[in-house]
């Protein structure tokens, strides 16, 4: 049994004399008794290294990893440089606290500077926080913050990841708070004559959130949606795959207020659904509003540029039950892991993998209709797009499971979403398009 | 230090993929990026290079000791990192059908199984991300509890003066309004301003045990049942829980619902300030409103499911798999015995360096305390000028992490320290040696301490002008 | 410490003049010493009401929030924009950096005199 505690029983022993006790249990006396277990825990004894790894690697092979992967819906497989592990694998990273010393915590600190500035040139926003636990829970404090006295509705987009709008749900159900959701038209996009006249009627509206590429990975109209969305007078947000703002008009160029998003395809594996990381950044004018944690630089009194936790008094552990959110914890090794993904591949390198994610799904597309399937994304997409077959959804998913291809995530008994990056192969292409097109051929009866 | 754009340089980079193999795609104009983003132009040499050199600006916990109160900065066990390094934990997609992911669901199934013996709890989800989003789950399931029974008078959460700012801004985020109640000489809450203070619109009470002054709350039966009788329900902030686990359980203090920080008592790093996981544990009753979906053992096989009144979600998937995977690890690590050895040898460590300290500081508590205690710089400022907040820069010049300062703040100039069970006599010895003379400097030198730290990377910065004008990005220089 | 005669004070340290039939108010010397450094300020809007010691505004040095009571009841008139991007006028000249000007409808019944103030604070030590 590992246990850590690097100090012997005679080490504990003479510290038991110097507090005055005989043993250190003597210490919990002041417990109430009723509230003191009187047995061990009922969990397994502790356990060696070794044994402990190969109970968890027993555990690991019953997960199945797909080389092949066609899924996406929120989660992206893309390749991570070998120099992203090995930064974030310094110990210095991994195992520091929160910088609220600044003066020794400058590595840290300054990392927080270099993600926000990146994220700010993605996203073409002036100002980024230093991240928030995932896109979904950051498109919630997003909405969350455009709120105030005067403008309280908060309008979603239908198009908008499902997943991303339950969170906004659960966050604006536990405040008090209204959403609307402006409905999809039938080629999958946001029904914009529709969203401007809920937003004609509503003089009371915070925001409107908008996901682009959208959930279906088709690409909406924000220039349209910004100015509906601005002559109603309120906040235009935009959620973002980060990869695709590459090549992809940013949130800044249509005019938004806010950009949020899921960072996770930018250096974080898949990880099973986490530790991802939500990325939120906002226009100058909204900088006081954005919630968590966000770094500034300044000088120290001998004039050397410093960096420093800034604009603490928003946060919770100052305005306490005044402050906007409660969010304490960003996800700081995965912003670092961001920012030095970001860095590897540079702006070059993101064009590449956005541009072969983008060629991958349309050649995905086109073997796939070859092989039988109805193209039903309705328009114009980037890496993500939908089918439609007689053969139900979740036997072409077995069919593919079987040959150890994670196909595109069913949607309902006909509809898969897929998703390609510029991991996959025209061979494994191929192979899933075989695969369909023996399906759609012998199967459907 | 350069910062990262100004290394390299024009047409400095490094090819990491293949060449494309499919047909590009060319996208309406109008969709089309104008504006390159300006991210740096750098090699992987020096990336390298750039986060080597960060890397001995900042502080781990191995760099030196880290007693910070209410943070638990314990040792993180490298086991853990092998473990959550797995390819067959890392490369699993999270909308992966139920059968391809039973070792995932082993997973959450195996350690909901061990939290819930050590918490007294009965279900457990994974789904928040941090502490504070596990508070702010646990009040809206005692919020959907209320409003399941019909009950809208409720609109008060209750908590004590001591606690965390997190607690009060959870209760706001949920629409509460907030009730201070002030602790009394002894450091618990005052049992009479309490029972004044409930009534029908008492939704519940945020508390920790032991409380952020590192004091255990005798009258903790007492307090939960005030709440339940006037029908309200208790949250438990487990931001404390290594004080008391394997001794003491929550569940069996009268609490019904309360979160864990698996970054603090169960290892897993800090990462600089996240990730962490903030699991949410609750009684029986509260089981139909839990987010996300939980994991269902049927015929030896995992299925996952969802609640039939659950609160919706606070994350888009199943929580930071990683980061529990790691806490795992732990738990299979230190085991039945471990797990209460820990706790004690925090509570043991903690006390030592008290006694330590009690003669150059103010220990405004006296007594034992339990994983940390507050100390209080408030003789040494009236008489000497020298502030808690000089004496944790003095701290910094001897290598080590100050405490946590100004907090909780019913003490003046409080210093909250927690050495954590994996610190040993020696290095305690020498800590307490060094605020020693930090204390002593104070009389002698106190300029020196208004001025430290002397031998850190920078001096104090300005915080005043970082937040009257705030430079939150790199402004990338135009080319003339 | 600086008690300019002409005005009016509240126990909770703002002050208060009233100038072409409008009150003008702004935060006594002794308020910006104990606040330190103020950072930001978070002002109210032209219209909005207040009753004698609600809570107008608020004031953000760097480790701490502080609110700001009224000490008049009423509608305001004009805020101080300039703060908003110069809080540090407040520290520099607390009796020229006036926060808001607010038509008044209530008086307070407790405000006091340069020399009530002065001998307020002493009391208060």
């Amino acid at each position: 049994m590992g246990d850590f505690i690097v100090n012997t029983a005679w080490e504990q022993k003479q510290m038991c004399e110097a507090i005055g006790v005989e043993k250190p249990s003597d210490l919990f006396n002041g417990l109430p008794e009723d509230v003191r277990l009187t047995e061990p825990l009922n969990i397994p004894e502790g356990k060696s290294e070794a044994e402990v790894l190969s109970l968890i690697e027993d555990m690991a092979e019953q997960n199945k990893v797909f080389r092949t992967c066609f899924r996406g819906a929120g989660a992206y497989r893309h390749y991570i440089p070998a120099i992203v592990k090995n930064v974030t694998a310094k110990d210095e990273f991994k195992t520091a606290y929160t910088p609220y010393q600044p003066e020794m915590s400058q590595g840290i600190l300054q990392s927080i500077f270099e993600y926000q500035t990146m994220i700010c040139e993605m996203t073409g926003m002036d100002v980024s926080n230093a991240s928030l636990y995932d896109g979904a829970s950051a498109a919630a404090e997003a909405v969350m913050m455009c709120r105030d006295r005067k403008r309280k509705t908060i309008y979603v987009s239908e198009t908008v990841n499902p997943r991303m709008r339950e969170v906004i749900m659960t966050y604006a159900t536990a405040a008090g708070a209204k959403v609307e959701t402006v409905p999809a038209c039938s080629d999958n996009t946001t029904d914009l004559e529709k969203l401007e006249s809920l937003l004609a009627e509503d003089k009371e509206a915070a925001c409107f959130l908008l996901q682009e590429p959208n959930y279906f990975g088709r690409l909406e109209e924000p220039q349209i949606a910004e100015k509906i969305v601005h002559e109603a007078g309120a906040k235009f947000i935009m959620a973002c795959d980060p990869i695709s703002l590459a090549v992809l008009k940013s949130p800044g160029e249509y005019g938004a207020d806010a950009a949020v998003g899921e960072g996770q395809p930018l250096g974080l594996p898949l990880g099973a659904g986490g530790p991802y990381i939500g990325f939120l950044a906002a226009k100058q004018d909204m900088m006081r509003k954005l919630p968590g944690r966000i770094v500034g630089e300044t000088t120290d009194h001998d004039g050397n540029r410093a960096y420093v936790l800034t604009l603490q008094a928003r946060e919770q552990h100052i305005r306490r039950e005044k402050a906007s959110s409660n969010v304490c914890s960003n996800e700081a090794l995965c912003a670092l892991t961001a920012s030095v993904y970001m860095a590897a591949m540079g702006a070059d390198g993101m064009a590449q993998v956005a541009q072969m994610s983008a060629g991958a799904a349309h050649a995905l597309r086109d073997a796939l209709v070859e092989a039988g399937m109805e193209d039903v994304t309705g328009g114009e997409f980037f890496n993500e797009f939908i089918t439609a077959s007689k053969v139900p959804a979740e036997k072409i998913e077995q069919a593919c499971l079987e040959k150890g291809i994670l196909s595109g995530l069913p949607l309902d008994e006909n509809r898969m979403l897929w998703c390609a990056t510029e991991v996959n192969t025209p061979e494994e292409v191929a192979k899933v398009a075989a695969i369909v097109k023996e399906l759609a051929e012998g199967g459907a009866q | 230090m350069k910062l990262i754009f100004e290394r390299g340089g024009e047409g400095h980079r490094s090819d990491f993929l293949p060449k494309n193999a499919f047909p590009a795609v060319e996208f309406e104009e109008r969709f089309q990026r104008t504006e390159k983003p300006a991210l740096p132009e750098v090699n992987e040499v020096e990336i390298a290079q750039h986060y080597t050199q960060l890397a001995k600006q900042a502080f781990g916990v191995s760099n030196g000791m880290y007693p910070l109160g209410s943070c638990t900065m314990k040792y993180n066990p490298k086991v853990n990192e092998e473990a959550a390094s797995l390819k067959g934990f890392t490369d699993v997609h999270p909308l992966q059908p139920a059968e391809t992911m039973q070792g995932v669901a082993a997973m959450y199934a195996t350690l909901e199984k061990y939290l819930l013996e050590i918490t007294g709890m009965d279900h457990v989800t994974f789904q928040p991300a941090a502490g504070a989003h596990g508070e702010f789950t646990g009040l809206q399931l005692i919020q959907a509890y209320h409003r399941a029974r019909g009950d809208e008078k409720r609109t008060k959460i209750i908590v004590p003066d001591s606690a965390h700012g997190t607690n009060p801004a959870s209760a706001t985020m949920c629409g509460y309004q907030v009730v201070n109640v002030p602790s009394n000489e002894k450091g618990g809450i005052d049992i009479d301003l309490l029972k004044e203070a409930v009534g029908e619109d008492t939704a519940g009470l945020m508390l920790t045990n032991p409380n952020t002054l590192g004091i255990f709350d005798e009258n903790i039966e007492e307090i939960t049942s005030i709440i339940h009788e006037a029908g309200g329900l208790c949250y438990y902030d487990g931001a404390n829980l290594n004080a008391v686990m394997g001794i003491a359980r929550p569940g069996d203090m009268g609490f019904d619902v309360m979160h864990m920080n698996l970054h603090k008592t169960f290892s897993t790093p800090h990462g600089g300030g996240g990730p962490g996981s903030g699991p949410v544990a609750c009684k029986e009753f509260l089981q139909e409103f839990l987010p996300g979906r939980q994991v269902v053992c049927e015929e030896g096989k995992f299925r996952f499911a969802r609640q039939p009144k659950t609160i919706g979600s606070v994350t888009a998937f199943d929580g930071n798999a990683l980061v529990v995977l790691r806490a795992l690890a732990y738990v299979l690590t230190l085991g039945r015995e471990g797990i209460p050895q820990a706790a004690e040898n925090a509570v043991l460590n903690a006390n030592y360096m008290r006694v330590g300290l009690q003669d150059v500081m103010d220990v405004p508590y006296d007594g034992p305390c339990m994983h940390e205690f507050v100390a209080s710089a408030k003789t040494i400022k009236k008489e000497t000028g020298v502030a808690a907040l000089d004496i944790a820069k003095g701290m910094i010049d001897c290598e080590m992490h100050p405490p946590t300062i100004y907090f909780p703040l019913i003490v003046d100039e409080a210093m909250m320290f927690e050495p954590t069970e994996t610190e040993s006599k020696e290095s305690i010895d020498r800590a307490v040696e060094a605020i020693k003379g930090i204390c002593a400097k104070a009389y002698k030198d106190p300029e020196e301490l208004h001025n430290a730290p002397h031998h850190a990377p920078i001096g104090r910065p300005d915080e005043v002008t970082a937040a009257r004008h705030p430079v939150v990005r790199y402004e990338v220089k135009e080319e003339e | 410490m600086n008690f300019p005669k002409e005005l009016k004070y509240s126990k909770t340290h703002e002050w208060l003049k009233m100038e072409d039939g409008v009150a003008v108010i702004g935060l006594t010397d002794f308020a910006q010493d104990e606040l330190g450094d103020i950072v930001f300020i978070n002002l109210p809007e032209e219209g909005d009401e207040f009753g004698v010691d609600d809570v107008f505004a608020d004031v953000e040095s760097v480790k701490a929030v502080s609110d700001i009571n009224s000490p008049a009841g009423g509608t305001i008139t004009e805020i101080n924009e300039e703060l908003l991007d110069a809080p540090e006028k407040i520290n520099e000249a607390p009796y020229e950096a006036w926060l808001v000007k607010m038509e008044v409808s209530e008086e307070a019944d407790d405000l006091m005199s340069a020399e009530e103030y002065e001998a307020f604070i002493e009391s208060e030590k």
